[in-house]
């Protein structure tokens, strides 16, 4: 029995094996690239959830009255550094990497080398974690300025964007194995990130909506990040947070393996 | 000598379709391997197995004393490779992608640095190092993409059609880098449709078509073996070749039917056969040059070189009119 489980046991640990010192050279490829753009490219990251933030905060906001006790610009800035973080990732890992893998030919380059396919996926993940992490982190200093982070618990944010960097760099990685063409992430972002943008509780709580949709909520992972960010804001912290990081755990580890697949079977025949 | 890789009945199905079919051949520390055949004669498969990017269908492929199968890592630590599409990394420039390439193997940032230097000089890219891989020439693209290749400093470098698409100017830049490489002693693998490309550098090759290899070895010892010395083109009306033919068949090896053309195939003097046909009213026009390897192929196939390439127009390797 033991001798049994023992391979296949080994099979499993094969797929989280790629999270390595050769998927960081990948990573650190990308942040080389990163280090000679970096202003334009997190400008568009930061200046659009600020955008967000001011019309719908300034601007819905004086329609709107006090939500769970606090002013709606409080009550949504969590919300928008969650979903800041969650896009970083999710264009990073679709788009980028789909341009890198597709036009570019740069796995086609890599793969050459030492490294293998699935440690180019892995380094490209760790890559849309970092830039998703940095985002949001940006973000929680600036609405921190505003005085619209007041709980010291707030200094665990970046752990928790962490979680959701590479839950959406990997969701967005596994459409990039899959798209025929560039123009496909468009249901990608219309089908699944948009509606967990408008349906995660980042601009009104979530026992306003029918019962049923508060239950499909909790598998949107975007909804554990938001009651993540937004309690570690205010210091509403309690036991509840546990279940949500664990299960961003678990939805992490389950799909893990399926981008590396996916890029496999696209690449090499 | 050492053998470098090792094929026995080496296989490779795509769905179902053999694009190699079951193929042996060996090649010998320091020389320069060719791998000769048109578009869709399984080339580029053959070399994607050795660089451990296509995983083999059947068979055993040995290379730098590694099985394929059990630690690819390992033999790819010690190759380079030269695709046959271009993918330096357009985000970087010139020198950036040398260094950036030695960071995958692991190369100390110092050491890489200097490498890098003696790679650009060597293959006149100094000037062009800082500048951004989409501004320079597509000579200096290949040139840079053998000198990717380089940075690990591999014991054996495989070239994927390293000059299709280039102009005869940049091509002849190339052969003579690669010479020199050979000259230091380098290990050379080299899939070509240029049959000048191919009895210009390889000391051994195989002749590739549909799968299979049809014949190998030195492009010298092919072109004896398989035509003879001489060719004589032969340009005639369709309803006199047989007679012709049957003329000088005891003063020829053989011979080849291609459109108006006869080729004939002459062991070692020409001179009865010259003095046949210039008695005789046979043929329109005729010429005599030296053997060469699309003769070889010529008569393997029954088909020339000729292919089509990505863009779509034909084009036929220039070697034939030598």
């Amino acid at each position: 029995m033991k001798a049994q489980a023992t391979p296949k046991l080994r099979k499993w640990a094969l797929y989280y094996s790629p999270l390595n010192r050769w998927a960081l050279k990948v990573f650190a490829r990308n942040l080389f690239v990163f280090r000679k753009t970096w202003t334009t490219n997190l400008a568009f990251n930061i200046v659009e959830p600020l955008l967000y933030l001011a019309a719908l905060g300034a601007g819905l906001g004086m329609l709107v009255e006090d939500v769970e006790g606090m002013s709606y610009t409080q009550f949504i800035a969590p919300g928008i550094v969650a979903t800041s973080a969650m896009w970083a990732a999710a264009a990073e890992c679709s788009y980028d990497s789909f341009v890198r893998m597709y036009y570019q030919k740069i796995y086609h380059a890599i793969v050459a080398t030492p490294i293998n396919l699935q440690e180019v996926v892995a380094g490209e993940l760790l890559y849309g974690t970092f830039k998703s992490v940095l985002s949001g982190t940006i973000i929680t200093i600036v609405i921190a300025a505003l005085g619209l982070v007041p709980s010291p618990w707030a200094l665990l944010i970046p752990a928790v964007l962490v979680l959701n960097g590479m839950a959406f760099s990997q969701l967005a990685m596994i459409w990039t194995g899959i798209v025929p063409k560039i123009d496909n992430f468009a249901y990608f972002f219309t089908l699944i990130i948009t509606p967990m943008f408008l349906f995660s509780g980042v601009f009104f709580p979530m026992d306003v909506l029918p019962a049923i949709l508060q239950q499909l909520a909790w598998l949107l992972p975007l909804y554990h990040i938001v009651a993540l960010l937004r309690s570690l804001t205010l210091g509403i912290v309690n036991i509840d947070l546990v279940f949500h990081v664990l299960w961003l755990l678990v939805f992490i580890l389950i799909i893990f393996p399926l981008p590396q697949y996916l890029m496999r079977r696209r690449l090499i025949k | 000598m050492p053998v470098v890789v090792e094929a026995q009945n080496l296989q490779k199905n795509y769905n179902g379709f053999p694009a190699v079919a079951g193929i042996d051949f060996k090649i010998q520390k320091g020389q320069c391997f060719g791998i000769l055949g048109p578009n869709g004669a399984g080339k580029t498969t053959v070399v994607a197995m050795i660089y451990c990017f296509h995983p083999v269908s059947g068979g055993k492929l040995t290379v730098l004393g590694n099985d394929i199968n059990d630690d690819p890592r390992a033999i790819k630590k010690r190759l380079g490779v030269v695709p046959q599409e271009n993918n330096l990394d357009l985000e970087l420039s010139v020198r950036e992608n040398l260094l950036i390439y030695a960071g995958y193997y692991g190369i100390k940032r110092e050491v890489a640095e200097k490498k890098a230097e003696e790679l650009l000089y060597f293959f006149g890219l100094s000037a062009k190092a800082g500048q951004e891989v989409d501004k320079i020439s597509g000579g200096m693209k290949r040139r840079l993409t053998i000198a990717r290749g380089l940075i690990h400093t591999p014991d054996l470098l495989i070239l994927d059609e390293p000059t299709t698409g280039l102009d005869p100017q940049s091509r002849r830049l190339i052969w003579e880098h690669l010479r020199r490489l050979k000259k230091n002693g380098l290990t050379l693998i080299l899939t070509t449709h240029y049959l000048e490309e191919a009895s210009q550098l390889c000391d051994d090759l195989i002749i590739m078509d549909k799968g299979v290899i049809l014949d190998e070895g030195k492009p010298v010892d092919l072109i004896n073996k398989q035509v003879g010395t001489k060719v004589i083109e032969v340009d005639i009306e369709p309803n006199r070749r047989n007679s012709l033919i049957n003329s000088v068949k005891n003063l020829i090896r053989g011979y080849q039917l291609a459109d108006a053309t006869i080729y004939l195939f002459i062991p070692e003097d020409e001179t009865e056969v010259m003095k046949f046909l210039n008695a005789s009213d046979y043929a329109n026009t005729y010429q005599v040059r030296p053997a060469n390897l699309e003769d070889v192929f010529l008569k393997l196939t029954g088909r020339g070189l000729s292919y089509e390439d990505d863009t779509g127009h034909e084009s036929t390797s220039y070697a034939k009119t030598s």
